[in-house]
């Protein structure tokens, strides 16, 4: 029988001593491949970056497209790929609130805080890990969208840049939906804040209608969304029907720079949130 | 081993709004052995565990894990340290060994000693079948181990235990407390709450008891009995026997008032307990021609320390503890 406790455990059987940066690194990639093992175990996990974008992709082109005019023309299912876009990877945020509710709830983050390990590797490998699955969902979309007749009309560079703002821009969302986790006590009730909060959020915007339908006072609303400005660059970099383009208003006349805009500011917020919110439950 | 001793608190204070859970705690843990803190729901045992393990900053006062601070040198308490709660801190969706070698490696293991530790515990746990499934098909006490396994895999020198056994049917409950003094055996000191007397008694050396946030006695289980009341001689006197002629038999032998019961059958003798106490009674009874069915030492249980301390039995308040302000 081994004996469990020891004083000294072998020198070579520890990683004490190693730099903190190198500590932080490994710890993030110990979680991260927790949360990708979770994932090949419950592939159905995934079904808010792979069902549920094709669910909105296919309803949306075939049931409410065809009763909604394009200002200045143009085919809905090459528009519809733009507002998807974005809007498939930031919806991933409540998933990712009720992922941290259950972690808090189950006493999993009370065990890791009370281990030598990095205090921020918990947050940092759980937004790498959504950044994957976004990877994931950001292929789902191109490739229903394929399918389905969306093509692009540009160079391979303003592609990328368009799947890299999208990315980048859910990335931002994630930490949103960590702080959303971070005050929320139950996964129901994470689940619920994230439809209340992101539903509107989702459609007060040129994501799947154009924002020249709407009544005037909803206008402005929607042209400073944020899901407008990512919808909005991502169209003008695949070169699809782009109505906004028409519309006087700076984050859809620039809409990359207002993409950069709303994620720096939204990281700059919630990130810093996420890690306060995280200390303040450490700390009680 | 009676050097520094394993946890020390001075005058620990938490609040938790208007709740005040902890109100000016003091504590000395000896290295190398089990203390239990008794209390019931509420006293704040929790809490006071959750100070020690680096999870709650103090309001007030200080304390200390092996020399450390638990605030300002919290990395070096948790790498001495293990914790186990009273739910299952896993994640259900990995297998039981992938949870072990996870903590392992968060516990600064490398990754291939994490992988042997984790193997080795398994195998101590009984856990070795399971090892292979996801915790959400584990049964509540094959939870309880692969939990407790976690606690052990960064070998821990102090282990905070905090209510293990509650929930437990009785064979797991039987396992914990084996457990407890293997752990013991080997030198690891065991900080356990409870709230079953019973179980400070079996397994504790020293025991404090702790209610309305604060220590209200400290001892070993012995200490605390005899502080109550100490022991007293259950004599049953055979029916029609002569009451006044044995309460004149066994006064000598006596340290207080004598009670015989209702119906006069039964005394209740305070006593000092000492070698052949018993036998001297029985034959100053026989002198005395007092007809005796039984004569038994009775000593007072923890439960009568709890009841004479705390004014109410444990586990009879049900107050929540602090702890939903995780």
């Amino acid at each position: 029988m081994s004996a469990i406790t020891a004083e000294l455990v072998p020198e070579r059987d520890v990683t004490y001593g190693r730099s903190p940066l190198s500590h932080f690194a490994a710890d993030v990639w110990v979680l991260t491949k927790r949360s990708i093992a979770r994932i090949r175990r419950e592939p159905e996990t995934l079904a808010d970056v792979t069902i549920q974008p094709v669910i909105f992709i296919l309803m949306f082109a075939y049931v409410f497209g065809g009763a909604i005019a394009l200002a200045g023309g143009g085919n809905y299912h090459e528009y519809l790929i733009g507002g998807m876009l974005g809007m498939g990877l930031a919806q991933t945020a409540p998933g990712v609130a009720v992922a941290m509710v259950t972690d808090m709830s189950t006493g999993l983050i009370d065990r890791f805080r009370s281990l030598p390990m990095s205090r921020w590797a918990v947050l940092a490998a759980r937004s790498i890990a959504e950044l994957l699955t976004q990877m994931i969902g950001a292929v789902v979309v191109a490739g229903v969208g394929l399918a389905i007749g969306w093509r692009v009309h540009t160079n391979a560079a303003d592609v990328i840049a368009a799947f890299a703002l999208a990315l980048l821009f859910g990335y931002a969302f994630t930490w949103a939906g960590i702080c959303l986790g971070m005050t929320l006590r139950s996964p129901e009730a994470a689940q619920q804040a994230g439809f209340i909060l992101f539903l509107p959020m989702i459609f007060i915007s040129c994501a799947f209608v154009p924002i020249q339908g709407m009544p005037g006072w909803l206008q402005p609303i929607a042209e400073w969304n944020p899901m407008s400005a990512i919808a909005t660059a991502c169209r003008k970099l695949f070169g699809n029907p782009n109505p906004a383009a028409a519309i006087d208003s700076w984050p859809l006349q620039h809409p990359e720079l207002a993409v950069l805009c709303w994620s720096a500011v939204m990281l700059a917020v919630f990130a810093p949130l996420a890690v306060h919110l995280y200390r303040r439950k450490a700390l009680g | 081993m009676s050097e520094a001793p394993a946890i020390e608190a001075e005058g620990l204070v938490k609040n938790y709004g208007k709740t005040r859970a902890l109100t000016g705690l003091d504590l000395v843990v000896p290295a190398g052995t089990v203390y239990g803190l008794l209390g019931p729901n509420g006293a704040g045992k929790t809490t006071a565990v959750r100070v020690f393990a680096t999870l709650l900053r103090p309001d007030g006062g200080r304390a200390q894990v092996l020399g450390h601070d638990v605030v300002n040198q919290a990395a070096e308490v948790r790498r001495r340290i293990g914790v186990t709660g009273q739910y299952a801190a896993l994640d259900e969706y990995l297998t039981g060994r992938a949870n072990l070698v996870m903590i392992g490696q968060l516990s600064r293991l490398t990754a291939s000693a994490a992988r042997r530790r984790a193997d080795e515990m398994l195998e101590r746990f009984s856990l070795t079948d399971a090892a292979a499934r996801a915790v959400k098909t584990y049964s509540g006490g094959m939870r309880r181990r692969l939990d407790l396994a976690a606690s052990l895999i960064g070998y821990p020198s102090v282990l905070f235990l905090d209510e293990p056994t509650t929930g437990l049917d009785p064979n797991a409950r039987a396992m914990t407390w084996e457990l407890v003094r293997e752990l013991a055996a080997e030198g690891t000191t065991l900080l356990l709450t409870t709230q079953y007397l019973e179980e400070a008694d079996q397994l504790a050396r020293r025991v404090a008891v702790i209610d309305g946030g604060a220590v209200i006695a400290e001892g070993t289980p012995d200490q605390l009995k005899s502080a109550v009341g100490g022991e007293h001689l259950e004599v049953v006197l055979a029916f029609g026997s002569d009451v006044e002629a044995a309460i004149t038999a066994v006064k000598p032998y006596a340290t207080g008032s004598i009670q015989p019961d209702e119906d006069g059958l039964r005394l209740s003798v305070p006593v000092t307990a000492a070698e052949g106490l018993t036998t001297r009674v029985v034959r100053a009874l026989d002198n005395a021609g007092v007809q005796v069915n039984d004569v038994t030492m009775q000593r007072a249980s923890l439960d009568d320390v709890f009841l004479s301390l705390t004014g109410h039995l444990s586990g009879s308040e049900d107050d929540s503890e602090g702890s939903d302000a995780a």
